[in-house]
């Protein structure tokens, strides 16, 4: 089908008709670089989107409590559900599947903290280690809580980059002594994490807050990473928690209120729908664009058969079959939709890539400039993979054979003797 | 090598048929310089094209090198054209993006014809046409005689057994129509079978044998 013979033939007719040939892979070009546009805007906005949902590809469940809502075995409702080491003891040891577990115990007051003569009231949370690999917390400066500081109940301390400002301003606080409460705390480390208020916070071993503040052995909420799991299995997890908990601090099953469980999982898989369903909708823009563009093709080679009359009658008359005319028409249309929808590729791929550098510089500067480290981005790293470029090529050869189908039909069906006849 | 029997064409034209050739008879046999004559509407034209398998006709029988032309589809008469029928036309036809030599070579082409072997075989023809040194001019390069001696290269090169020629100098000036004639003679003195359709009496003269059609019907056989 595409032997040398019939594209050099090809190429002779296009070279004699630069404008014509320009005109019509144009709206070829135009709609590929639509296409690429709208799909890499598309995957630009997923990027952002996970960016955000960061580390949640991994499934991560949250436990709170709360307050019962249903009157169960002759308690009454409004009750308080509040949890202590006992209850992170029954999830490590009954749940399955766990990677990594971590408990906390939120101070609801803000409390005085004194560093020589600087003083500010801040948020104090006691946490376990694994609070750094599941909440995704940076490590500015100094070490994170370990083990041996919980099992020791060590009154050391990591504070967030903000607390840091407050209390040292610029200097490094790794091995000074902070008041808090009027207790003594060694700062061991500096942290920051992207949900900014935790970076008001200061972070101490959970077993140590809980002594300092009374708390005995509260705790105010669980969370757990869960590995190679399904969303069914994540679900079902979910339920042997409540399950669990509901027997234990004796509230319904049914009660929604009683303790509140955050499961990444199904917000991620609402997330995937979204993007499939927009994906769907670029699509179908997009493929309207090329039928426009297909159209366009299929139009100018009628003309170019109806030009080539004469031509194709005389091919015939000398011994063409029906079928290499199909092929002649066919054919140029399918070389000059596929060179103008490369060219269209290309510009797609290089605006998206210089969207893409100044979107990046832009992120950079916003994270710089920004009080609270939100980065919240919506839109990161918008880019044409290869499987896009491929279903675009593939899109391409196709619309060319749509778009040369009749105008090759039309011209195979000329009859050399109409063509002959002289005006 | 031509033999027409009883042959009839039929034109649809709306609700009544025009009756076009109404039962010629006419044979051509090999190595014949043949001009067919009639004035407009007597058939020459419709009989030409169903000689040259560019139409059907309606009954009777056409033998063309003893094998029966019927029903052919578009294909198998594609290549019997090629094989066997070379075309002259009157405003020459020449593919205008396609320079003198490729224009001789593209019955080549479609023979399936290698590159390089049919371009030596077209420049051949354009010698023998005496436009060699023209071989790389786009048609609208060459005068219109000029353009007819490759058309006539043209229709040479595949070496076919009859070269039919419709009106070949009607675009032509006198004198220019002169020189194609002669080399259209010329031509048939190699043993060519040619077939001149013209309604000039100074252009039949100077083939061998004159057909005159009449309203669809033979009316005079000539030998010149």
């Amino acid at each position: 089908m595409f032997d040398k013979e019939f594209i050099l033939e090809i190429f002779t007719t296009i070279r004699k008709n630069k404008l014509r040939t320009f005109l019509t892979g144009f709206s070829v070009a135009w709609g590929i670089f639509m296409l690429i546009i709208l799909l890499g805007s598309g995957k630009g906005l997923e990027n952002g989107i996970k960016e955000n949902f960061k580390g949640e590809a991994k499934n991560t469940i949250r436990v709170f409590g709360g307050l019962t809502s249903i009157a169960f075995e002759g308690q009454p409702n409004d009750r308080h559900i509040e949890f202590n080491n006992y209850d992170k003891k029954i999830i490590t040891e009954n749940i399955p599947n766990i990677d990594l577990l971590y408990a906390r115990y939120d101070i609801e007051l803000d409390i005085p903290v004194h560093y020589k003569s600087e003083y500010a009231t801040l948020a104090v949370s006691g946490i376990d280690p694994s609070t750094k690999e599941i909440e995704k917390i940076k490590l500015l400066e100094g070490r994170y809580i370990n083990d041996w500081d919980i099992e020791h109940s060590q009154k050391v301390a990591v504070i967030g980059k903000d607390a840091k400002k407050m209390l040292f301003r610029a200097k490094s606080p790794i091995g000074e002594i902070i008041y808090v409460n009027k207790v003594p705390f060694k700062i061991i480390g500096v942290f920051s994490d992207d949900y900014a208020p935790e970076n008001k916070k200061i972070y101490m071993p959970l077993a140590t807050a809980q002594k300092i503040f009374l708390g005995g052995n509260k705790i105010s909420s669980i969370a757990m990473t869960l590995e190679n799991i399904t969303p069914d299995e994540s679900k079902t997890i979910e339920n042997s928690i409540k399950s669990k908990l509901a027997k234990r601090h004796n509230f319904s099953e049914k009660d929604e209120r009683a303790v509140l469980i955050i499961n990444s999982i199904e917000e991620f898989a609402k997330s995937q729908k979204l993007f499939r369903a927009i994906n769907i909708f670029l699509w179908l823009i997009a493929i309207g664009t090329i039928i426009a563009g297909i159209v366009g093709i299929s139009n100018i080679m009628l003309i170019v058969v109806k030009e080539r009359t004469k031509e194709i009658g005389v091919r015939k008359a000398i011994g063409a079959t029906p079928a290499s005319i199909v092929k002649l028409i066919l054919l140029e249309a399918v070389i000059i939709t596929i060179i103008a929808g490369l060219i269209g590729l290309l510009a797609g791929s290089t605006v998206l890539e210089i969207a893409n550098g100044f979107m990046e510089a832009s992120n950079t500067a916003q994270a710089a400039a920004s009080e609270f480290d939100e980065n919240m981005t919506i839109f990161k790293n918008p880019s044409v993979d290869t499987m896009i470029a491929l279903n675009a090529l593939i899109v391409l050869i196709l619309s060319g054979l749509l778009a040369g189908f009749i105008p090759a039909k039309r011209a195979a069906q000329i009859r050399p003797i109409a063509a002959l006849r002289e005006e | 090598m031509l033999r027409l029997e009883d042959l009839h064409k039929y034109y649809h034209m709306g609700s009544h048929d025009l009756h076009v050739l109404k039962g010629i008879d006419l044979e051509i046999t090999e190595g014949e310089f043949v001009s067919i004559m009639g004035s407009s509407g007597s058939g020459k034209s419709t009989m030409l094209n169903i000689v040259g398998l560019l139409d059907d006709y309606d009954s009777g029988a056409y033998y063309l090198d003893n094998k029966l032309i019927k029903k052919m589809n578009e294909k198998e008469a594609a290549i019997y054209r090629n094989n066997t029928l070379g075309f002259v036309f009157q405003s020459f036809n020449l593919i205008s993006s396609k320079d003198a030599l490729e224009n001789v070579a593209l019955p080549l082409f479609y023979r399936g014809m290698g590159r390089k072997n049919r371009n030596d075989k077209a420049m051949e023809y354009l010698e023998l046409v005496g436009l060699a040194d023209r071989a790389h001019h786009l048609p609208k390069e060459l005068s219109g005689g000029q353009q007819q001696r490759v058309a006539l290269a043209r229709a040479l090169v595949s070496d076919p057994k009859i070269v039919l020629a419709d009106e070949p100098t009607g675009a032509l000036d006198t004198n220019t129509s002169y020189e194609i004639m002669e080399l259209i003679s010329s031509i048939n003195e190699k043993g060519k079978t040619i077939v001149v359709v013209t309604h000039e009496d100074d252009i039949s003269k100077m083939t061998k044998k004159i057909i005159r059609l009449k309203d669809g019907l033979v009316d005079d056989i000539i030998i010149n």
